[in-house]
């Protein structure tokens, strides 16, 4: 049976360009054509969980009316009234399926894996909690169940992201681009698939299948007979990290041209990452959509909290406090093993290492030229590498898990 | 009530320095205002105003200059 896994290889680009032609032809002509859009979208979806990944398509039916209920049941009750309890409940259900997911593999629960788990369950948990977050702020006021279904399952970005945002989305898909605008969209979806194929197909199958292994394989013969540690270490750091950017990047190069194709302008999550001079850069310029809804709906709700509440009474204390919960909760959302959880912990303590710098350079003279600026940068990109060798696993494996 | 001269002394406060002859610069892009230093400018803006202005409600690109916060102060004032 035919299983079309998203951007994996030429065909799948073939058989995903000629299914959008109709479309683009009526953008460029000014209609948008909903139906064949949903539909294309289906059956899209359709080969991605069908043949051996039946129940992963089961799994995201059962999660959709799960959370299609929550969000509808918790607009019609915030039109009524506005209990905190009520709120925080009903973002702890819509949380409950990724949570099981989650905690499945270091509990051991293989049928909660099987019954529940699907590619792309953290994406939809990241839209429907930013919908319920949004809707008790009062930004969204109606249920659309239509809209809805169309912004959950947008097929670019169901599996791996950008995560786009409610309102903006709905924007774009209830409007076609001037013809000017989407001529100028489609040059940039080229140049964005062309880039990606050079980031996923060309740069990270160097980095990460020829390089990668072989750098593993001699720190892992090294570092037995050295304790655990291993030059090889260095080189299994820029491997895995060079591997990770260009994996990730080229792939999300892919989702934001195939919106564009669409007529909608998915926000684009990587921007010159390598080129942060410190760490909370790194952060504006590194999986922006991820970063950016931390930021919107725990970093800036916990401080608002915090300070509402005057939890406590400095200011610096309340950032280093959300920092460091912030990271903390994104380490957890990566899975439950100790080198996700050190991994939010290391950026969470980075960061309120990089503001108590900042901090310091307001406030005192610190020299600042060119050199300056490159020692930062190539310091930041080697305090993020160090991070990915942690987040990678790989320690895990040396240092636990070698069997000889 | 002033709002701009209020606005502006508010923004002044939180950043640190004197925005007012800035008033259509981005203070995200200058990075004046990081998300703490937003937060901040959202309770102060809710206290001094008595205007509800949610975390959702702030689009970084309606409220990036500070005459854009004085035109959404007084569109919530309403």
């Amino acid at each position: 049976m035919l299983n079309l896994q998203p951007y994996a290889d030429p065909k799948y680009f073939i058989i995903l360009l000629l299914a959008l032609l109709p479309l683009a032809i009526g953008l460029y002509f000014g209609k948008r054509f909903a139906w064949y859009e949903v539909l294309v979208s289906v059956v899209f979806i359709f080969l991605m969980f069908d043949g051996h990944k039946y129940h992963e398509g089961f799994a995201l039916i059962g999660y959709m009316i799960w959370q299609w209920l929550l969000v509808w049941a918790y607009t019609i009750y915030r039109k009524k009234a506005n209990n905190s309890w009520v709120f925080y409940g009903t973002t702890v259900l819509a949380i409950v399926p990724l949570a099981l997911v989650k905690i499945a593999p270091a509990a051991h629960w293989t049928h909660v894996t099987t019954l529940l788990g699907f590619m792309g369950i953290s994406y939809l948990t990241f839209r429907s909690v930013a919908m319920i977050m949004e809707t008790r702020d009062g930004t969204i006021k109606e249920f659309n169940p239509w809209l809805f279904l169309r912004f959950m399952l947008f097929m670019p970005t169901i599996s791996s992201g950008p995560i786009d945002r409610y309102c903006r989305f709905v924007k774009d898909i209830n409007s076609v681009p001037a013809r000017e605008k989407y001529i100028d969209m489609l040059s940039k979806a080229v140049h964005f698939f062309f880039l990606g194929f050079l980031y996923k197909f060309v740069l990270s199958y160097i980095f990460g299948t020829l390089l990668l292994p072989r750098v593993e394989h001699m720190a892992m013969l090294s570092a037995h007979a050295n304790g655990g540690w291993s030059w090889w270490l260095i080189g299994v750091m820029y491997a895995y990290g060079l591997d990770l950017f260009f994996d990730f990047a080229g792939y999300s190069l892919f989702a934001v041209a195939t919106g564009y194709v669409m007529g909608i302008e998915v926000p684009m999550n990587f921007n010159l990452p390598f080129l942060s001079k410190n760490l909370k850069e790194f952060w504006n310029r590194w999986h922006m959509t991820l970063s950016f809804w931390f930021r919107d709906f725990v970093f800036m709700r916990l401080v608002f909290m915090m300070m509402k509440n005057k939890w406590f009474k400095s200011r610096v204390t309340t950032s280093n406090v959300a920092y460091i919960a912030n990271m903390l909760i994104m380490g957890f959302w990566h899975g439950l093993t100790w080198y996700y959880i050190a991994y939010g912990l290391f950026h969470g303590v980075g960061l309120v290492v990089n503001d108590a710098w900042l901090r310091y350079k307001k406030k005192h003279h610190v020299p600042h030229n060119k050199f300056t600026e490159a020692f930062a940068i190539v310091l930041t990109f080697h305090v993020v590498m160090l991070s990915f060798l942690l987040f990678s696993g790989f320690l895990d494996t040396l240092w636990f898990h070698q069997h000889h | 009530m002033d709002v701009k001269a209020e606005v502006v002394e508010i923004l002044n406060t939180i950043i640190g320095e004197d925005i007012s002859d800035q008033m259509d610069d981005d203070f995200f892009e200058s990075g004046l205002l990081d998300s703490m230093a937003t937060v901040e400018l959202l309770l102060d803006l809710e206290t001094k105003f008595d205007i509800q202005a949610p975390v959702s409600e702030f689009d970084r690109n309606d409220w990036n200059t500070p005459n854009k916060v004085i035109a959404k102060v007084e569109s919530l004032m309403g």
